[in-house]
């Protein structure tokens, strides 16, 4: 287990937003975290990345226990998120943004990175990270006037630089149109299966959860309600009441899975 | 490491300025001074500026510097040129890696306001101290340099040399260090802290490692400004010379190390020339200048060169 959360809880005031949390995530797999807004997703991301410190239980990664350790560390460490809304550095180039995260690498101080990262020549790494994703094209280009769907595959992009051993996902496809998410998540699991990453994402769009997920977690009022395969995760009558509404179409895109 | 086409600039201009030291005027020379000891102090100001935050006490760095380099003369008797600069990094270090503790915490204008209120303590601290000639501060003189005895009449080279040295030198690092993976990280910082600490780096200890060299820069200028002039007064740290920090790093703008340079020098040059022919409306002048600049070059003079460079 690359990933082991036992007992979380976490409430702010009256609302749970964690109601005793236990995930146990194999290396090299990918899952799916699914549930309305306000189920625990992201709090659940936010207590793994430690911004937020749950009120009991405990986070183990590698078999280290990471529940009391600062975000800043645990990225050290080799948890690393993307974000919901892109968090870019947006008056500086594609490549620039980039050469921060590979900087950051090779300049560590305390030795955090390994001496292997260390040895890379960063204008390579940053070329080879822009062709990667497939965002050559965009390289002089200021990221703050970027189109949203180029925006968050850099924020992707900017999470897999300092090469994470766990990815977290917050919302890969939201503000991506219909016909880029597939482009941008075939994109984004190519290089996680390079990298051998282990990937967490939070998602609302059921076709990409089956198309890309070995498990499904899927989450309300704080509570994990099913955990498993992706096509009986779906097909669950609580999950189906609660996460994706009756009105959806049974077994939607379920035969185009192919991950 | 490579060399860049500033540092070449910086080398080049270094050799013309002193070699061109005995043709100068009187008045010349000490406007260059005055421009360099400014220039060091907002080539500091440029650094935190680039990192997203404005100081409106770097007065007291500056006024720091200055009366350290004052004890040596004063307690010490040891006038020498380099000591004096030397005990102004020191003394300038040490006492904002203790304030950085508590300002790198902060942002905006409450670190503007925190940082704006440390220089006024000293201010009361130095108007209070009758042993340092409370609000009339005192003279000093440098007699020597890295202990090679200077003549009198040879002392104002002496002063200017090691002036032009130094702000060569402190851009020439400064650069070096703007174009380094840490230094890069100061616009990072400005644009987004919450990405730089998802990426594993700590805001803080940048932050706080960009105030010490923006105060050790202000003290070096402050040391300069003080052999320069061979008078210190508590007046180097009330706002209005914090104020004026801020106003020619803003007139100059971020782009290059040559920015807070040549922005120093035009704000002297600016002052010095409306002090002469408009006497009673100088601060004006000065005033209209800078209405025109954030109007037209939002980016500061150096985007002029900039303009021209892409063009």
């Amino acid at each position: 287990m690359i990933l082991d959360a036992q007992g979380l809880n976490r409430s702010f005031g009256a609302v749970t937003a964690a109601d005793n949390i236990c995930v146990a995530v194999e290396q090299d797999s990918v899952v799916g975290l699914i549930g309305s807004n306000g189920a625990g997703k992201t709090t659940f991301i936010n207590m793994v990345t430690g911004y937020l410190k749950p009120n009991s239980g405990s986070i183990r990664f590698e078999g280290r226990d990471i529940t009391a350790l600062k975000p800043r560390r645990i990225t050290q460490l080799g948890i690393c998120r993307s974000f919901q809304i892109p968090q870019l550095f947006n008056t500086m180039t594609v490549a620039e943004n980039l050469m921060v995260g590979v900087g950051i690498i090779v300049s560590a101080g305390g030795g955090w990175a390994s001496s292997s990262q260390r040895k890379v020549e960063p204008a390579k790494a940053v070329t080879a990270m822009l062709e990667q994703f497939g965002l050559e094209a965009y390289r002089d280009r200021q990221a703050g006037l970027l189109p949203e769907g180029t925006r968050k595959l850099l924020d992707i992009a900017m999470a897999m630089v300092v090469r994470p051993r766990i990815l977290l996902l917050d919302e890969p496809t939201s503000g991506v149109s219909a016909d880029e998410k597939f482009v941008l998540m075939d994109r984004v699991m190519a290089a996680v299966r390079e990298g051998n990453v282990t990937v967490l994402f939070v998602e609302h769009d059921m076709e990409v959860v089956l198309r890309y997920t070995h498990r499904v977690l899927a989450f309300y009022e704080g509570r994990i309600i099913a955990d498993g395969d992706p096509v009986v995760v779906l097909d669950d009558v609580e999950v189906r009441r609660f996460v994706i509404g009756d009105h959806a179409p049974k077994q939607a895109g379920g035969a185009a899975r192919h991950a | 490491m490579k060399s860049d086409s500033t540092s070449i600039a910086i080398g080049v201009i270094t050799v013309v300025l002193l070699v061109a030291a005995p043709f100068l005027p009187n008045w010349a020379m000490s406007l260059a001074n005055v421009a360099l000891c400014y220039g060091t102090v907002v080539l500091g100001m440029m650094l935190l500026m680039r990192t997203g935050l404005v100081s409106f006490g770097h007065g007291l760095y500056y006024c720091l510097g200055a009366y350290a380099a004052g004890m040596i003369d004063q307690m010490l008797k040891l006038p020498d040129m380099a000591l004096m600069v030397a005990a102004a990094a020191a003394a300038t270090a040490v006492v904002s890696a203790i304030l950085g503790l508590l300002l790198a915490r902060y942002r905006d204008i409450f670190f503007a306001m925190l940082s704006l209120a440390f220089s006024m303590i000293l201010y009361g601290l130095l108007v209070k101290s009758s042993s340092l000639g409370s609000t009339d501060g005192f003279n000093i003189s440098a007699k020597t340099i890295v202990g090679i005895a200077v003549a009198d009449d040879a002392r104002r080279y002496a002063g200017y040399g090691i002036t032009v040295v130094m702000t060569m030198l402190s851009a020439l690092l400064l650069n070096r260090y703007l174009r380094s993976h840490r230094g890069r990280l100061a616009e990072a910082i400005r644009d987004n802290e919450l990405r730089v600490e998802y990426m594993g780096s700590s805001v803080r200890s940048t932050v706080h490692l960009h105030y010490v060299i923006s105060a050790v820069l202000a003290g070096i200028g402050g040391a300069m400004m003080a052999i320069n002039i061979g008078h210190i007064d508590p007046e180097m740290t009330y706002w209005p010379q914090s104020g004026e920090f801020v106003f020619i790093a803003i007139l100059s703008g971020t782009g290059n190390v040559f920015a807070p340079l040549g922005g120093a020098l035009v704000f002297e040059t600016i002052r010095s020339f409306a002090y002469e022919y408009s006497p009673n409306t100088w601060q004006m002048v000065l005033g209209i200048t800078m209405l025109i600049v954030m109007i037209f070059l939002p980016g500061g003079l150096w985007s002029l060169i900039q303009r021209r460079k892409a063009a």
